[in-house]
């Protein structure tokens, strides 16, 4: 796991996970910008030509903000109060579904 | 995706792609390392050691952002230590580069240990030849920091730049470990700290003795001993000073293609070690190693007859000599 470190752009983020090659960006957000700054992620990782990342959010997300967040390509939120083991079963299956997927 | 090519043009998601695929093991990596390899040996790869706290990340940065306005591209690799249990890492080195992540001309990667000791992980040869056949002109390799054995990137890098800090005691450590012996430069960071000139006093009289130990000649590489501030980016300038010197001077001797070329031969054996290890314990093994576990057999006679049998299934046509069959 690669740690960025706080108040990241989706410029930089985009820019770290490329160098980085991760397979997962998860992002965590607190401060109401992400129905902004999260399509943007999407959109530059796309762009990048590294769209088959997967692409979380967490932290404060309105319900409300969910159908725009995943019509814009953010894969899946976990909001506050999400049981870690559901994040890691989420993971789990999602690589298993990619490695079927590629073999 | 032709991640070879693409790389060799700068594309850096290829070159992210290959560094992965060498990291994984995976059969991809050796194919595009041995399309570009022809396109390495250039890049002066300067490592960063020191203890835990040191600054090494830092200094990094601040080195970073020195080699950009002399116009150089610059990459780097920030080894961090893997957990030994689950083989999972977090890795935060990135974090206090944070203000070249857009730089298009900085390529920052990330690797976990993975086991390794001695400072580095498996795959930093490899990721090095990969950035180097890239472009970039310096390459910065930030060893984790454990303290006393990070000695193996001495003989990865052409230059390698000691950290250490005032009052750690850690001009101790370094003796013991070997690490005065081998560092080109001497970094005293957080210069502006108590204990800077006790700590300053006793690495000189360290590189005094050095000097004195080996018969110091006058055009010998005499170690600089320099003060930083990295957090304020002071002191900066005359350390890059002296690896631009170090690196001249490597290739007016031709010792920059000697020391490359003993890192290759190197890294050949290490591969080469893992190879046969991997082929020796295949499937033999796990009887042999539950007997030396039951303290049925000695590790000695273990391991000779794993090699017999190594050797019986390899090379049919040789002569047994040794009748020390076990299992």
């Amino acid at each position: 796991m690669i740690f960025t470190g706080l108040k990241q752009t989706p410029e930089m983020v985009a820019a770290a996970a490329i160098q980085e090659d991760v397979d997962v960006v998860g992002i965590s957000t607190l401060s109401a910008g992400h129905t902004r700054s999260l399509p943007k992620l999407a959109r530059l990782l796309r762009e990048a030509g590294a769209g088959d990342k997967l692409l979380l959010a967490g932290g404060v997300i309105p319900e409300e903000d969910r159908p725009l967040l995943e019509a814009a390509g953010v894969h899946r939120t976990f909001t506050m109060g999400s049981d870690t083991r559901d994040i890691v079963a989420y993971l789990n299956s999602w690589w298993a579904r990619k490695l079927e997927a590629e073999a | 995706m032709d991640v070879a090519k693409e790389l060799l043009a700068g594309t850096v998601l290829a070159g992210a792609r290959a560094i992965r695929w060498l990291d994984d093991n995976d059969p991809r990596g050796a194919d595009v390392l041995a399309s570009v390899f022809a396109d390495t040996g250039r890049a002066h790869i300067v490592g960063v050691t020191g203890p835990p706290g040191a600054g090494k990340s830092t200094l990094v940065s601040a080195l970073i952002a020195e080699e950009r306005k002399r116009g150089r591209r610059v990459g780097v690799i920030a080894v961090d230590p893997s957990s030994p249990f689950t083989g999972g890492a977090i890795l935060g080195d990135r974090v206090r580069m944070s203000r070249h992540t857009l730089d298009p001309d900085v390529f920052i990667r990330s690797v976990g240990s993975r086991g390794q000791v001695g400072g580095l992980a498996r795959s930093t040869h490899d990721a090095c030849l990969i950035l180097d056949a890239m472009g970039y002109d310096v390459i910065f390799v930030e060893t984790m920091g454990v303290g006393q054995d990070e000695i193996d990137i001495v003989a990865l890098a052409h230059t390698t730049v000691i950290v250490g800090v005032p009052g750690l005691g850690d001009e101790v450590q370094a003796v013991k470990a070997g690490l005065m012996e081998a560092g080109e430069i001497f970094v005293i960071n957080k210069a502006d700290r108590e204990g800077y000139e006790a700590t300053q006093k006793q690495l000189e009289l360290m590189l005094h003795l050095r000097a004195e130990s080996r018969g110091y000649k006058d055009d010998d590489w005499s170690p600089p001993l320099l003060p930083a501030v990295a957090l304020k980016d002071e002191g900066i300038a005359a350390i890059v000073d002296a690896i631009d010197q170090h690196g001249e001077r490597l290739r007016a001797s031709g010792d920059f293609e000697r020391r490359t070329g003993q890192r290759e031969r190197e890294h050949t054996l290490t591969l080469l070690r893992e190879e046969i290890m991997r082929s020796i314990t295949g499937s033999a093994a796990p009887a042999v190693m539950a007997a030396v576990e039951r303290r049925e057999l000695d590790p000695h006679t273990a391991a000779r007859s794993l090699l017999d049998q190594w050797r019986r299934k390899n090379m049919p046509g040789l002569n047994d000599t040794n009748d020390s069959e076990v299992l």
